[in-house]
């Protein structure tokens, strides 16, 4: 479980996130909404200590992570896989997922690499090839696939929906939906793509100018007209 | 803000007349260096600081003034008078310059870093390779053209003092900084200077601007050589030698120290620096001498320093010591 | 025939040199985005540490090993204390940082170790071998040279290839910040690249020196030279370092060989600024485009 309280943040005078809590319960979907520059990856980076926060705390399953650096959250179980997707595209495929258990203090076994490429069949073709060749939804399985190999309690994900093709979107949420409900995964899921989000996160929470405006499950979020012209964008 | 340049080149003038006349030979003979370092490295700043191009190879860029110069004092039959020559030194060193430019346009950072440290590295084999012409190892002697009889009588009647060789050059070198520092300083509040800023500030936004990002480099590039073929035209004259030793690349790392030291594109600050690279090495070499340093030794005591003063300087204060210092008092002030 | 063998041979030996310099100024640059000027004097005190050693009578394989530690903490400390604050920063700062730390070792060389020539002792024969009554220009301490950087290349292969700790170094040059996301000690692997960079480059320090005369600016045209080869090879591939030395170390043979030793830097100058201008990725650059 990831609980956020009154987190705030900024890059300058004027603060980027102010004032956020949020929690992303065991074994659900929370997911972060709002239009672009709202603060979504703010949020995120400042998880995972990228940005220093100015004033809050996160915690997981109670621990506070103040103080923590940003390179021991993969052995605590915070796995964050970035806007941008964050894949290296120099190393081979099987080397970005072997920098996944690193990142938990292992060694890969072969093991490992099997169930993950038997999430993402794809992957096991391309494995030794440099992960440069990836298409754009390859590249999104081959992140979730290297995070998922620290074998994270709490997965952050910042718009893994962003410029793939919908059929993609769904394959990869519905994985996602599989992941959570089979191994309890907790996932705080950023989108802007607000419409596929909520089709499978449990909670939401919508995010305006840094700060939280509702939070909601999903089912009703999605059913709010007014909420969603204002905010959601469909 | 032309008439105000004026003004304090008047003052500048008057200040150098009065400075000259007062000091020793041995002062005035500093003063003569301490002049085409400050040339050397105004045209530097201009560079670096205002245009943001790099540039390891001045030390290279003094020697083809200093050999060029030397070359036209060679012949024994009377010679071309000194400003002359000088000015011909410069504008040489303008061609080369130019060469070297187009090429340093297309580059940045590193790599224009390494391209003018090659050439700080190769200029002295120039020398070595054609030996009968350029004097090999030994370089080339310079020799002194006598002073003007009208110049020599006129100084007299002023000053009451005979003008000496020594003097005579540090009067050409400081009216060398004046004239230049007048036209730099000009030249950066001009709209070509504040085209050469915007480039190095942001290229994209200077080419949407439609200034020739190029073209401006070029220019950059080609007024600061100039200033670096006259600097090395009067370390020639202040050598009386013109030797390949005399342009390692230690003389460009040291020009390019002097430059950061005195706050990047600030000709205050080149001035400073050129004050540092005379004047340090007696200050520092005597201390080291006193504390038990061979006289070699103790040489080096200065590069350390200004070796040291630069990183920090990078570390730290980023605008300079004049800009560090300006902004510990800003600091201070509103704190 | 006689004297194109001889350039040749000499042009091998001294392209793995200028190969091992590159490679070290790539392993940094890939790195940090830094292209480490004070290398030159960085290896040129190590060397000096080797000499001190070696003339107080210890044997040249103890001033060898020596050399190479101390040029493991050396690059070490300099990452850690030094360039670790204007990393990220302004691309000319770091430059300038550099050649304030070449300023200062050179001045710090010479008042420690003297500003005069010194010979420097070869471990293997400096004449030539015999094949019939020919003297070729290949001499036991060319061999050496040729092990030995060969040697260095292939531990650091199977490092960087083989190893959890390669991949981790590997992972922080191209994207510090995803690494970290993943756990790796960023700082740590900078740290470690520079100190392993640092040592390939006293390598090529202690191997220039060999059998000849070393001096505070002895290494000043190797750097310039290892510049020339890494960015023949396009600044970023070890691979194109290596060929790139090489390639450069025969040019450079030709040159000394046929025209004049005089001439070999204006000859680098030239090779650099044709690559620059020509082919600014570097020799073997597919199409894509750099910006030099
Ligand atoms: N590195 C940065 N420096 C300065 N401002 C930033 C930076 N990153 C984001 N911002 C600003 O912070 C706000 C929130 O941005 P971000 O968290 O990226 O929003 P989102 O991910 O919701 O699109 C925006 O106003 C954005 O302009
Ligand atoms: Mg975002």
């Amino acid at each position: 479980m990831l609980t956020v309280d009154n987190l705030s943040a900024g890059y300058g005078p004027v603060p980027a996130l102010d004032d956020v809590s949020l929690t992303a319960g065991h074994g659900e979907i929370t997911a972060v909404l709002g239009a672009n520059g709202a603060g979504k990856t703010t949020l995120l980076r400042t998880i995972s200590g990228l940005v220093r926060a100015r004033s809050g705390t996160v915690s997981l399953d109670g621990r506070p992570l103040t103080g923590v650096s940003t390179e021991d959250l993969p052995a605590l179980g915070l796995a964050h896989v970035p806007e941008g997707r964050g894949v290296l595209a120099e190393l081979t495929v099987e080397e970005n997922l072997r920098l996944g258990a690193l990142g938990s203090r292992r060694k890969t076994t072969a093991a490992d690499l099997r169930r993950i490429y038997d999430l993402f069949p794809v992957l096991a073709e391309r494995g030794t090839g440099l992960a440069h060749v990836l298409s754009g939804g390859e590249r999104q399985m081959l992140v979730i696939g290297r995070a998922l190999l620290s074998r994270p309690k709490v997965l952050l994900l910042d718009e893994p929906s962003l410029g793939l093709a919908p059929k993609v979107v769904v394959q990869i949420f519905e994985l996602l939906r599989g992941l959570v409900r089979d191994d309890g995964l907790t996932v705080v899921l950023v989108e802007q793509n607000a419409r596929s989000a909520l089709s499978i996160a449990d909670h939401g929470v919508v995010l305006n100018l840094g700060k939280v405006v509702v939070r909601d499950d999903a089912a009703t979020l999605a059913a709010d007209d007014g909420l969603r012209h204002a905010y959601l964008g469909f | 803000m032309v008439r105000r340049h004026l003004l304090l080149a008047l003052g500048a003038l008057v200040v150098v007349v009065l400075v000259l006349e007062t000091t020793s030979q041995f002062r005035n003979a500093q003063f003569a260096a301490m002049a085409y370092y400050a040339i050397a490295a105004a045209g530097l700043t201009i560079l670096t600081g205002l245009n943001g191009q790099l540039s390891l190879g001045h030390g290279a860029l003094m020697a083809v003034g200093a050999y060029s110069t030397a070359l036209m004092l060679q012949s024994r039959e009377g010679t071309l008078p000194l400003l002359v020559i000088l000015a011909l030194a410069t504008v040489i060193t303008v061609v080369v310059g130019a060469l070297v430019g187009v090429a340093a346009a297309r580059l940045h950072g590193p790599y224009l870093a390494g391209a003018t440290l090659a050439l700080a590295v190769a200029i002295p084999g120039i020398p070595l390779y054609f030996s009968e012409w350029l004097g090999g190892e030994q370089g080339l002697n310079v020799r002194m053209p006598e002073i003007p009889v009208w110049l020599a009588d006129a100084a007299y009647f002023v000053t009451g003092q005979e003008l000496t060789q020594i003097r005579y050059l540090a009067y050409l070198g400081w009216l060398g900084v004046i004239v230049v520092f007048v036209l730099l300083a000009n030249l950066s509040r001009s709209r070509v200077g504040r085209n050469w800023q915007a480039v190095r500030d942001d290229e994209v936004a200077a080419e949407l601007a439609g200034i020739n990002l190029g073209r401006a480099r070029v220019q950059a590039f080609v007024v600061s050589a100039g200033c670096a073929g006259l600097a090395g035209g009067l370390l020639a004259l202040s050598a009386r030698l013109a030797a390949p030793s005399g342009f390692t690349l230690t003389l460009s790392l040291l020009l390019l120290s002097a430059v950061v030291l005195g706050g990047l594109g600030s000709l205050v600050g080149a001035l400073v620096g050129a004050a540092l690279l005379t004047f340090l090495p007696q200050v520092v070499t005597g201390a080291g001498t006193d504390l038990g340093l061979t006289d070699v030794q103790a040489a080096q005591l200065a590069p350390l320093i200004y070796g040291l003063v630069t990183v920090l300087v990078v570390l730290l204060a980023p605008a300079g010591l004049a800009g560090g210092l300006r902004k510990l008092i800003h600091w201070r002030r509103s704190s | 025939m006689q004297q194109l063998l001889t350039t040749v041979l000499t042009g091998v030996t001294l392209g793995v040199v200028y190969a091992a310099f590159a490679l070290a100024l790539v392993l940094i640059w890939r790195a940090t985005r830094i292209v480490n000027f004070a290398q030159a004097p960085m290896a040129m005190i190590t060397t000096y540490i080797a000499l001190v050693l070696i003339d107080a009578g210890y044997s040249y394989w103890l001033g060898f090993a020596a050399a190479l530690l101390s040029g493991l903490v050396l690059g070490a400390v300099v990452e850690r204390f030094v360039v670790r604050f204007v990393s990220g920063k302004s691309e000319i700062n770091a430059v300038i940082l550099t050649l304030g730390l070449f300023i200062v070792l050179h001045a710090l060389a010479a008042i420690v170790f003297g500003s005069r020539y010194r010979s420097f002792p070869a471990p293997f024969g400096l004449r030539g071998f015999q094949i019939g009554d020919t003297t070729i220009a290949l001499t036991g301490f060319g061999v050496f040279t040729v092990v030995a950087v060969a040697v260095v290349m292939v531990g650091l292969v199977l490092l960087f290839r083989g190893t959890d700790l390669g991949l981790r170094m590997r992972a922080s040059a191209f994207n510090q910040e995803v690494s970290r996301l993943l756990g790796v000690k960023v700082g740590r692997m900078l740290t470690l690249g520079w100190a392993l960079a640092a040592l390939v480059g006293s390598l090529s320090g202690l191997l220039i020196a060999g059998g000849g005369l070393v001096h505070p600016s002895y290494m000043d045209g190797v750097v310039v030279y290892g510049f020339v080869a890494a960015v023949l090879g396009g600044l970023d591939s070890p691979v194109g370092a290596v060929v790139g030395g090489l390639l450069l170390g025969l040019s450079l043979s030709l040159v000394s060989g046929y025209v004049g030793s005089e001439l070999v830097p204006l000859a680098a100058l030239v090779i650099l600024m044709a690559v620059l201008l020509l082919k600014p990725g570097g020799l073997f650059a597919s199409v894509r485009e750099r910006r030099v």
